[in-house]
């Protein structure tokens, strides 16, 4: 299973790496220093009850993003 | 320019703060580091300067100074607000980063989370590479202990070439320790930068620092300048300007320079975007290193706790009635609880304007001036004391608990898709429910809100909830008008279901408005953002209930009583100048009376209103002073209320009017105060007031036109 998909499609409980990052300006330096960098490792924690931000574990801490966001985040999810 | 001589003098110090220094040889330390590592608890344990701390994530939003004397020597603390990066996204951070840069501290304390060490010394990194004297503390210990995460900060310290201390600052430990190692390290020289960027961005770097050095002289690293001309942040170089007072980019020498870097960086094929995530993960990627030996965490995650916390609150099936129920006993306990106080208070305060009276007939002043100061402008101020403060009082504690618990940012989770479709932001949810308690103190709030663009939606739109200023009206004319005479479980079920529609009126008005908003003078899409969801804490009830006490309640209250002293004198002047064989306000009433016919209502109801611009609470008891031809204000209740209102015509229309209006209108006079604060601006001021205002009067016209349709 070495297939790269979005971070936004990763289910709630399951772990990814992450293999690179298309968020622009801002918001791109901003995820890599929350530390979504390429190798880290990254686990969807929850959905929002409207569907919408996800929490996701990174770097021992939770960080809530909006999908079109975690579009940007492109990851291969780890067999459990 | 001979670099020895530069003088800080020379620069423009940034960050918009200027030091109360009590002796000159006393030293600034800058308490940086993450939102919510204990920044605040730190700073308010060693200056005893009591303050607000909570648990929403880059909440601090003022920076705030205090003083601390070790071997009689002094320090001021400057608690700055909490980042992620020194490549600022919000306002908040750009105050951090500017303060840490350029407000020439002698120190930086920088604070970190014992339990996310990794993510915390990214920024430990970035803050070392300024050249800046440098101390490293790892807070919330305990919290470590508790998931069995070892820490070895000795290694750390090795590893980082800065003094590292660790710390709980809850329980006060390890606090001395801190400043005695902040002391030696002040007499040491500064620390060098432990970032490797790679070959070609090192080699770039040395060339441009001597090309720097003769504007920076001792007070800013060339080689971290350098790295900051190559990875381009616009921001920082703005400040970076102001600083120098001078664009470096524009010195001959650094230009041809860049240029020749950048077409060599052309040649080989490295494009900005790769230099720039070269710039950005050397910092990620070297605390990872660091990371690693420090810090032994248990095989399986330690937060299980948080995460079933987690699925409680912001789970499909239990999120929302949680939430719900929440804010519903929040309501209810603020309601039922503020009444027997403000009771206690309204005698209490009435008893003593009697008093004043009284003593001042005895020393003898003049009748009129006890008529206009006693009981014209004492009486209002009373009156919105007694009203105001219990409600306040008993509504921020419980909301600062949540705040405190770490519950806040899931509501902002649970909601931002609400938001997100209105063009806004999930954090505004936040400041609405402040604007429960007071719509002053959610304009403040709304600093929590990255984009200046989002930030002024909820301001603008804060005043759509109504503030417990307003339930008191909404609950009278609900109890009086729209649920039936007769007492009985029923009815009181059917009241807070009204009272709960109108509520949700407004919250819907508050998404129809932001979009609006969004789509006219505030057009722009949603912006990216993070939101942190932190570990829950217990929250150290005590020092809370003070804190929200003192900063979110007596601040308000303080502001409402300048408003409300004026508007007493008004008021008195109005009700006791004649013109002709009426009163002043008779006249101005029903000069107002077509205006407010035509929504519904009538004139003493709109100047109630009017009249009631330095606090809601007292908009009743003008109208009821206008109805009874009173000379000052008074209280009515139940049956007694609603004869009175029946006498001078009030029908179910007039109180859904009223209703209507009473959610939707100015903002009060201590809101608008705020706003102006906190946007620096009249114009957005205005809007602030137009906007209420004007949904208000044509919701209420439309709901007339519809009635008269049927009726
Ligand atoms: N358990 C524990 N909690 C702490 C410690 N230091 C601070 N806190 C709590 O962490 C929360 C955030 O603290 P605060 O000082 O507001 O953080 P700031 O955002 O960095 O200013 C508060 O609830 C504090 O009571 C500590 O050492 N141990
Ligand atoms: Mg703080």
């Amino acid at each position: 299973m070495t297939e790269i998909i979005p971070l936004s499609d990763l289910m709630p409980g399951s772990k990814a790496i992450i293999t690179g990052l298309c968020a622009e300006g801002g918001m791109r330096r901003r995820l890599q220093d929350l530390g979504f960098v390429e190798g880290s490792e990254v686990d969807c924690v929850n959905i929002s009850p409207l569907g919408d931000p996800t929490a996701y574990r990174i770097s021992s801490t939770i960080i809530a993003l909006r999908r079109e966001d975690a579009d940007t985040i492109k990851v291969k999810i780890t067999p459990s | 320019m001979d670099s020895s001589n530069l003088d800080i003098n020379h620069f423009n110090i940034l960050g918009g703060l200027s030091v109360q220094k009590q002796s000159d040889s006393d030293y600034v330390i800058a308490l940086a580091g993450n939102p919510n590592v204990g920044k605040s608890t730190i700073f308010n344990t060693l200056t005893g300067m009591k303050q607000h701390t909570g648990n929403w994530p880059g909440k601090t939003v003022e920076n705030t100074q205090g003083y601390y004397k070790l071997n009689r020597q002094g320090y001021i603390l400057v608690d700055i607000p909490g980042s992620y990066s020194l490549m600022a996204r919000s306002a908040e951070e750009e105050v951090a980063r500017d303060f840490i840069c350029f407000g020439n501290p002698d120190a930086i304390i920088v604070v970190c989370d014992a339990t996310s060490l990794q993510r915390n010394l990214n920024l430990v990194l970035q803050i070392i590479e300024t050249g800046k004297r440098t101390v490293v503390c790892v807070n919330l210990l305990d919290e470590a202990n508790q998931r069995k995460i070892q820490l070895n900060l000795d290694l750390l310290e090795k590893r980082l070439g800065v003094p590292v201390v660790g710390t709980t600052a809850r329980s006060n430990q390890g606090l001395d320790q801190l400043m005695a190692t902040l002391a030696v390290s002040l007499k040491k020289p500064t620390p060098e930068s432990i970032i490797e960027y790679p070959e070609y961005v090192q080699q770039s770097i040395a060339k441009l620092a001597p090309l720097i050095k003769p504007y920076t002289g001792n007070h800013l690293s060339a080689e971290w300048i350098a790295a900051r001309l190559l990875d381009g942040d616009q921001s920082f170089y703005q400040s970076l300007t102001d600083f120098l007072g001078l664009d470096l980019k524009e010195q001959t020498a650094i230009k041809n320079t860049l240029k020749e870097i950048k077409n060599n960086f052309r040649k080989s094929g490295i494009t900005q975007l790769e230099l720039e995530d070269a710039m950005a993960e050397v910092f990620v990627l070297k605390s990872i290193e660091i990371f690693q030996g420090v810090v032994k965490e248990p095989a399986i995650p330690s937060d299980k706790k948080d995460r079933k916390l987690d699925k409680l609150f912001t789970s499909k099936t239990t999120g929302f009635p949680i939430m719900f129920l929440l804010l519903l006993l929040v309501f209810w306990i603020t309601i039922s609880g503020a009444n027997v106080p403000s009771a206690i208070l309204a005698k209490a305060l009435f008893g003593l304007e009697d008093w004043l009276a009284n003593a001042a007939i005895t020393i003898g002043v003049p009748t009129i001036l006890i008529d206009m100061l006693i009981h014209g402008v004492f009486n209002v101020v009373a009156w919105v004391v007694s009203v105001m403060l219990p409600p306040m009082a008993i509504f921020f504690p419980m909301f600062t608990l949540l705040e405190d618990f770490g519950y806040l940012p899931r509501v902002a989770f649970n909601l931002d898709r609400l938001f997100k479709s209105c063009d806004a932001c999930g954090k505004q949810a936040l400041t609405m429910c402040m604007g429960f308690g007071c719509n002053a103190v959610g304009v403040t709030g709304s600093k929590i809100i990255d984009s200046p663009r989002e930030r002024l939606i909820a301001i603008i739109t804060n005043n759509f909830v109504p503030c417990n200023g307003r339930f008191p009206i909404l609950i009278s004319i609900i109890s009086i008008f729209l649920v039936g005479s007769t007492v009985g479980s029923l009815n009181t079920f059917f009241g807070a279901l009204i009272l709960v529609t109108t509520i949700l009126f407004g919250v819907g008005m508050t998404f129809l408005i932001s979009k609006i908003l969004s789509m006219t003078v505030l057009k722009g899409v949603p912006s990216s953002f993070t939101l942190e969801l932190p570990p829950y804490r217990k929250p150290q009830v005590g020092k809370v209930i003070v804190r929200s006490i003192i900063d979110r309640t007596l601040k308000v209250l303080g502001r409402a009583i300048i408003a409300a002293a004026p508007a007493g004198l008004i008021i008195w002047t109005l009700n006791n100048l004649q013109m002709g064989n009426t009163t002043l306000l008779n006249s101005i009433t029903s000069l107002f009376d077509p205006f407010g016919k035509a929504l519904g209502m009538d004139g003493a109801i709109i100047i109630g209103f009017i009249l009631g611009l330095p606090a809601n609470e007292i908009a009743m008891p003008i109208i009821i002073m206008i109805y009874s031809a009173q000379r000052g204000l008074i209280e009515l209740e139940g049956a007694a209320l609603g004869q009175l209102l029946i006498q001078n015509g009030w029908t179910w229309v007039t109180a859904i009017s009223t209703l209507l209006f009473t959610l939707m209108h100015w903002p009060c006079a201590t809101t608008l105060l705020t706003i102006r604060k906190e946007t620096q601006s009249s114009k957005w001021t205005i809007i602030s007031f137009l906007v209420p205002t004007l949904a208000g009067i044509i919701i209420t016209f439309l709901f007339n036109s519809v009635v008269s349709l049927f009726f």
